[in-house]
């Protein structure tokens, strides 16, 4: 190829993408780690004012507390998300009747909105809390349990397909082999299933680690934090801290820049497994 | 023990069906309450409406009159394809240029993308939500550069790691046989990246067609809402809020991905465990 006639046509290929990449995500971000270092109610009368923005984070109880909502939170999905969609999973590459109705239906969650499914589950679980004489708002743990069940039933469905598939690519002369030497049921899905099907754990772990951190539409359709922030997970914490509460701009800020440092290392952790698995394979 | 292996296998079978039932509850739940007074939804929301609680379809009238459903449907159905279209044509452009010009300039811009996944949206919804302010684009038209920025990320690394294996051969025969990289790109290189353009069109579809806050912050919400924005605008914008509307326009606002579902099944589930293995 002619990479000079190529060059040529730079404008064409590069410019639109760059042009909104740079408007879209390079200003915003550049701007957004200087603003952090800043006192400033709009844009334009910005303050540097050092680390005196992080410094406050620490004295903002709200923030700390939904720091240890969102990682308690996080485990919990992870774990429960994961276990049930591979379980589920193995059931349906049995040769069962039904199981492309039953796939359709489990995967069926993902499609809808955050939004739209925190207003659907705010009826059903105070329906029945009703019965009880309790709400969803009723303390934190009530919305913290709402929402590990909201995200489950979203997200068990997708974490099985990405199984299934992994599951389908195993050779069948390995479980064959393993028949014949023997092996019980528990046994090759102890020594020859979940083996195989690593890659496949490690990108649903990552994909559920993320989107239970990241969070968002689901927690301010569900409970909006209450009862008195209660049930705010990070991503509601740093909206409310901009948007709600005057003076606080910076602070908001340097919480947003905090939060993506632990969304980078997460990253950065999967990227290290995945890549020192690929070199043992 | 084939007898008993069918056995086992339709008692699964009917345990899965129990399941998905249980699944699907839900979503009947908003259908059945769409269908009552609102006094009786918060109330009795597991009751099957009776002649006194039943209202017809007056909650759906209400709900799209509060909310301007249809306006908001349109202008969510505009912003979706036409970003998703720029997003499928821009970065496939630009994913190409970067595997077939590799120079500096081209690999810092490959880096960048790839770096620009890992920032999640509060990190930039600020600052993000005044640029747009400033350059005008809090209109739907507007709103396609904003997520044509941010959406690049993803499309660019999943097209080059498609680019990779493409033979050089096919393009350098047309380059041969007098075609310009636009034409080639064109006619020869983006008709093997349809795959590609599938998997990349459904991942950014899901996340553009259902995305709350980045439309509610730069969008002008007086006058443009997105569906979940007019849902939210229910929650917010009264007092107390009227959950026969909002059972309504809930229900009108599964219909469309139900729909959208059904029809391209195939496309979303290969869509989505492509995009997996890459991303």
């Amino acid at each position: 190829m002619n990479k000079k006639t190529m060059r040529k046509y730079s404008p064409i290929f590069l410019a639109p993408t760059l042009i909104a990449f740079t408007i879209g995500f390079i200003v915003p971000f550049l701007m957004g780690i200087y603003l952090s270092f800043c006192e400033f109610t709009t844009v334009v009368d910005a303050k540097w004012v050092g680390v005196k923005n992080y410094l406050r984070i620490w004295g903002d109880a709200s923030f700390l507390h939904s720091l240890w909502f969102t990682a308690a939170f996080t485990i919990v999905t992870v774990v429960v998300i994961n276990v049930l969609g591979f379980t589920v999973a193995l059931l349906l590459t049995k040769k069962i009747r039904g199981t492309n109705v039953f796939r359709t239906v489990f995967f069926m969650p993902n499609l809808i909105g955050g939004i739209i499914l925190g207003y659907i589950w705010q009826l059903l679980l105070n329906g029945i809390l009703l019965q009880f004489n309790r709400t969803l708002t009723y303390s934190g743990a009530y919305g913290f349990w709402g929402l590990v069940i909201l995200m489950c039933w979203q997200q068990v469905g997708y974490m099985m397909i990405i199984y299934i598939a992994g599951i389908q690519n195993i050779p069948g002369e390995l479980v064959e082999a393993a028949k014949i030497d023997g092996a019980s049921p528990r046994q090759i899905l102890k020594s020859v299933t979940i083996p195989m099907v690593m890659p496949s754990i490690t990108i649903c772990t990552f994909l559920t680690l993320t989107n239970s951190f990241k969070l968002f539409d689901q927690n301010l359709a569900l409970t909006a934090g209450e009862p008195s922030k209660m049930s705010e997970m990070l991503a509601l914490n740093i909206y409310y801290t901009f948007y709600t509460r005057n003076g606080w701009e910076g602070v908001g800020q340097a919480k947003a820049v905090i939060f993506f440092l632990l969304v980078a290392l997460i990253a950065i952790i999967q990227t290290r497994l995945t890549r020192s698995k690929e070199v043992q394979q | 023990m084939n007898a008993r292996k069918a056995k086992r296998g339709g008692l699964l079978t009917a345990v899965f069906s129990i399941i998905s039932l249980l699944y699907l509850f839900p979503i009947i739940l908003i259908i059945i309450n769409s269908f009552k007074k609102k006094a009786y939804i918060s109330k009795k929301p597991f009751a099957i409406p009776t002649e006194k609680m039943f209202v017809g379809i007056q909650n759906y009238i209400n709900g799209i009159n509060k909310t301007g459903f249809f306006d908001a449907f349109w202008t969510s159905l505009f912003i979706t394809v036409f970003s998703v279209a720029a997003i499928i044509l821009c970065c496939s452009m630009t994913a190409w240029y970067i595997m077939r010009v590799k120079d500096k300039f081209t690999t810092a811009i490959y880096y960048l993308c790839l770096f620009s996944m890992i920032v999640p949206f509060q990190m930039v919804m600020y600052t993000l939500s005044k640029t747009a302010n400033v350059l005008h684009l809090g209109n739907p038209l507007g709103i396609i550069v904003v997520y044509l920025g941010f959406g690049a990320g993803l499309s660019v690394f999943m097209f080059t790691g498609f680019v990779q294996s493409i033979p050089m051969e096919i393009e350098e025969a047309a380059m041969i046989d007098g075609c310009n990289p636009l034409q080639t790109y064109f006619q020869v290189v983006l008709p093997i990246m349809k795959p590609t353009c599938i998997t990349v069109t459904i991942l950014q579809a899901m996340w553009i067609w259902n995305d709350y806050l980045l439309p509610y912050l730069v969008l002008d919400q007086k006058k443009y809402k997105t569906i979940p924005m007019a849902i939210q605008y229910l929650k917010g914008g009264y007092g107390s809020v009227d959950m026969g509307a909002m059972m309504g326009v809930l229900v009108l606002a599964i219909i469309p991905i139900i729909i959208f579902y059904i029809a391209c099944q195939k496309y979303i589930i290969e869509g989505v465990v492509a995009g997996a293995v890459k991303g």
